[in-house]
């Protein structure tokens, strides 16, 4: 039920003045994170995962194809995120609506422009057969920050998932094989975690329930890596229609880089760990 | 029958009439009116119902009573083969007989001008993706308090050469060999027996055809039972 | 339904209940010949003879006379429009405001989103007529509404409303709770309100244990660490 009452809103916003939110958490703490690996056995990769009762399906799936005009050394990368109605009653069916593929490329873009995945070890035969990646979100209870849940999916099922087998001689994928033992080309060091900040009133949220998304005024997503010579950002984007101030700008970076310190451990553990 | 079948066994052992071990739960999706996961071997289906609720646009109401409306699709990765998000043919053809499955269940004259929305989503298939679906959405309905005069369980039989069996793994609908493989998938109402849904493509004699039926209709007792069990065990 | 029920049956739509001509099917239920059927998921009810499904769950239905919370998502000349979580929405029309209210200036008195506690005063099936002339009805300020399932009511507010009654006095709040279940809460401090909100939480979880009053006193001065007022020493 989309109703969110204003009262509702003004309670959020000053109970977070105080530092406090309902569910008892800081302003910067995350929900319980819960992982369940092999949702799918016939994808390449997969996991469930929940942050308290927000949950997605992510899924990783290859194929052997002819790679894009322009980049014939390259191996390809596509990732979509489906908003279904399963997941809210404010979800609609139909072709994916903006939320889905902001969701969808924001993710994407984290992935590509992090050097997470190499591209050129993806190449079977240059310019003529390369390896498609193929990361799929599916959202299937919504509370809030699907963003960051896909995120963090989307690397556990990358981290997880196995090469097909590959027929030389046949130049397509041999399915009935099974898959490979070796992993994905995947470089550790790049890898980006997504973290959103949520401006709420005069407050900076982290990992918001649906209700304080609802009354957030915009969302700053931001692609965070423990490279070796110090974190960096690898994408940013900011979503909806309030107004980042200087102060707030400042605010949001300090609060995003201390949580990604204090969270990478946990991180990669959950990516790499399991 | 003195000719002999060219299917005489079992891959996983199962006698020919054992379904696959199956498993239920309901309330997994916790933003839905209801919600229940079925499994069934390595099938799984997790179904969400929304309603009833006001049906937009006004021209699709019914005035006489309230309408169901199934969506059904497969994630991308549930099967070997990719499938491209979306819906597809397939997808479309199942959402509207799973409809047509479910619908002699409820009851929606309450309701006019309502629709009572069903969303079937599939993780991970190894055939008998529709009998798990309707099997979810069946639990689903009832623990979205929805009225319902009986329960819905599905399942598919199959026939493989002359061998008819129940519930049909992947590898059996594909099986080749003599008179190949038919599949049978169909739904029976729990009080009233009533057959909702029957779909069969192969090739069968009306005898093997009635024989199928009675197997079916056995095994739908099974799976009601589970469905019937997994409601019961909420705290 | 009361804390010393036995261990409860909970039925399944198409399952019979009982058997014989003595048993009449009262809701959720319906004859079949002998027996009586369920026709809704929920817990058996048989109270002489009466054979009752009572609902787990299910959309909120709305009944004359029912107190509802809800909240204003239109407005035209002749009133405003009320969602509360139904299937039909709620009509407050300006003729059911125990004041004037000026047929251009709606939104001075009930803007967009507002809440508002207001009575049924008929259902035609296809809409639900409000009224707030009654006292304690109107516009909701400030405090914040809880959302929990609508046949968790009578429990939220107990025989005689013994149960919301000791949540006021443990939390100080006012809490209007409406059938449709959406309850408001206002307290002194937000925490006050939070607090409120933990202990109706818990009673929804716990809904159908038994000795369900201890439970709540039990959490209420345990693990929230709060005082309920005596009242008249009793």
């Amino acid at each position: 039920m989309a109703i969110l009452p204003k009262i509702q809103k003004d309670r959020i916003i000053e109970y977070l003045k105080e530092g406090k939110r309902f569910d008892g958490r800081k302003p910067e703490e995350f929900r319980d994170i819960e992982i369940k690996m092999g949702v799918s056995k016939n994808a390449e990769g997969s996991c469930s995962i929940k942050f308290g009762d927000c949950e997605v399906y992510c899924g990783v799936k290859l194929d052997a194809m002819t790679p894009f005009p322009d980049s014939g050394n390259e191996g390809i990368l596509m990732t979509t995120a489906e908003l279904s109605p399963i997941a809210s009653p404010d979800f609609e069916t139909g072709p994916p609506r903006i939320g889905a593929i902001e969701l969808g490329r924001v993710i994407d873009r984290g992935l590509r422009e992090s050097g997470f995945i190499d591209f050129e070890k993806l190449v079977i035969k240059e310019n003529e057969k390369v390896w498609a990646i193929f990361v799929d979100i599916y959202a299937v209870n919504d509370d809030g920050n699907l963003i960051d849940l896909a995120g963090l999916g989307a690397l556990i099922a990358l981290a997880h998932a196995k090469m097909p087998t590959y027929d030389e001689k046949e130049e397509k994928v041999d399915r009935k094989a099974g898959l490979s033992k070796d992993p994905l080309p995947l470089d550790r060091d790049s890898m980006s975690f997504n973290l959103s900040a949520y401006k709420i009133g005069d407050s900076l949220v982290l990992d918001p329930n649906k209700e304080e998304e609802g009354s957030a005024d915009y969302r700053i997503s931001i692609a965070m890596n423990a490279s070796k010579d110090g974190d960096k950002i690898s994408s940013i984007q900011k979503s909806g229609e309030g107004a980042i101030t200087e102060e707030d700008m400042n605010d949001i970076l300090d609060l995003v880089s201390k949580k990604w310190d204090g969270m990478k451990a946990e991180v990669n553990k959950f990516v790499w760990g399991k | 029958m003195a000719i002999k079948s060219k299917f005489t066994k079992r891959s996983d052992g199962r006698k020919f009439d054992e379904a696959r071990e199956m498993d239920a739960k309901v309330g997994i999706i916790p933003s839905a009116d209801g919600s229940a996961m079925f499994r069934s071997g390595s099938t799984i289906a997790i179904a969400a119902v929304h309603g009833p609720r006001i049906l937009h646009p006004q021209h699709m109401q019914n005035p006489k009573k309230g309408i169901l409306r199934v969506n059904y699709n497969m994630m991308s990765f549930s099967v070997d083969d990719r499938i491209r998000p979306g819906l597809s043919k397939r997808s479309q053809e199942i959402s509207k007989v799973t409809e047509w499955a479910l619908s002699p269940c409820v009851d929606l004259e309450e309701f006019k001008g309502n629709v009572v929305d069903v969303f079937i989503q599939i993780p991970q298939a190894d055939a008998g993706t529709r009998a798990a679906g309707i099997n979810a959405a069946a639990m689903a309905l009832a623990h979205a308090g929805i009225p319902m005069k009986e329960m819905a369980s599905c399942t598919a039989i199959g026939k493989m050469d002359k061998t008819l069996a129940v519930d049909v793994s992947k590898e059996e609908e594909d099986f080749s060999e003599g008179e190949g493989s038919t599949d049978i998938p169909m739904c029976c109402l729990s009080r009233t027996k009533k057959i909702s849904l029957l779909q069969l493509d192969g090739k069968i004699s009306v005898d093997e055809l009635k024989e199928a039926i009675e197997m079916g209709k056995i095994a739908c007792g099974k799976i009601n039972e589970i469905q019937a069990k997994a409601l019961k065990e909420i705290e | 339904m009361n804390d010393k029920e036995e261990k409860r049956q909970i039925i399944v739509p198409g399952e019979t209940i009982v058997s014989g001509d003595e048993y009449l099917p009262g809701e959720g239920a319906r004859r079949e010949g002998e027996d009586i059927v369920a026709s809704k998921y929920g817990i058996v009810d048989i109270s002489e003879k009466l054979v009752r499904v009572v609902p787990l769950s299910g959309v909120y239905i709305p009944r004359r006379g029912n107190n509802v919370i809800g909240q204003v998502v239109d407005m035209n000349s002749a009133g405003w429009n009320v969602e509360f979580g139904s299937f039909v929405q709620g009509f407050l029309p300006i003729s059911e405001v125990p004041f004037y209210v000026n047929r251009n200036e709606l939104r001075e008195h009930f803007d967009f989103d507002d809440m508002i506690f207001a009575k049924v005063s008929g259902t035609n099936g296809r809409s639900i007529d409000l009224s707030i002339k009654m006292r304690n009805l109107g516009k909701l300020d400030e405090g914040m509404v809880v959302r929990v399932n609508p046949h968790k009511v009578p429990r939220v507010i107990g025989k005689e409303g013994s149960m919301v009654n000791m949540i006021k006095d443990s939390t100080g709040c006012t809490i209007s709770v409406g059938q449709n279940g959406f309850i408001w809460i206002k307290g002194e401090k937000i925490e006050d309100e939070v607090n409120t909100k933990k202990i109706i939480m818990y009673i929804c979880k716990n809904s159908s244990v038994k000795g369900l009053t201890e439970k709540v006193k039990t959490y209420i001065e345990k693990d929230l660490k709060l005082k309920i007022k005596e009242e008249n020493g009793n």
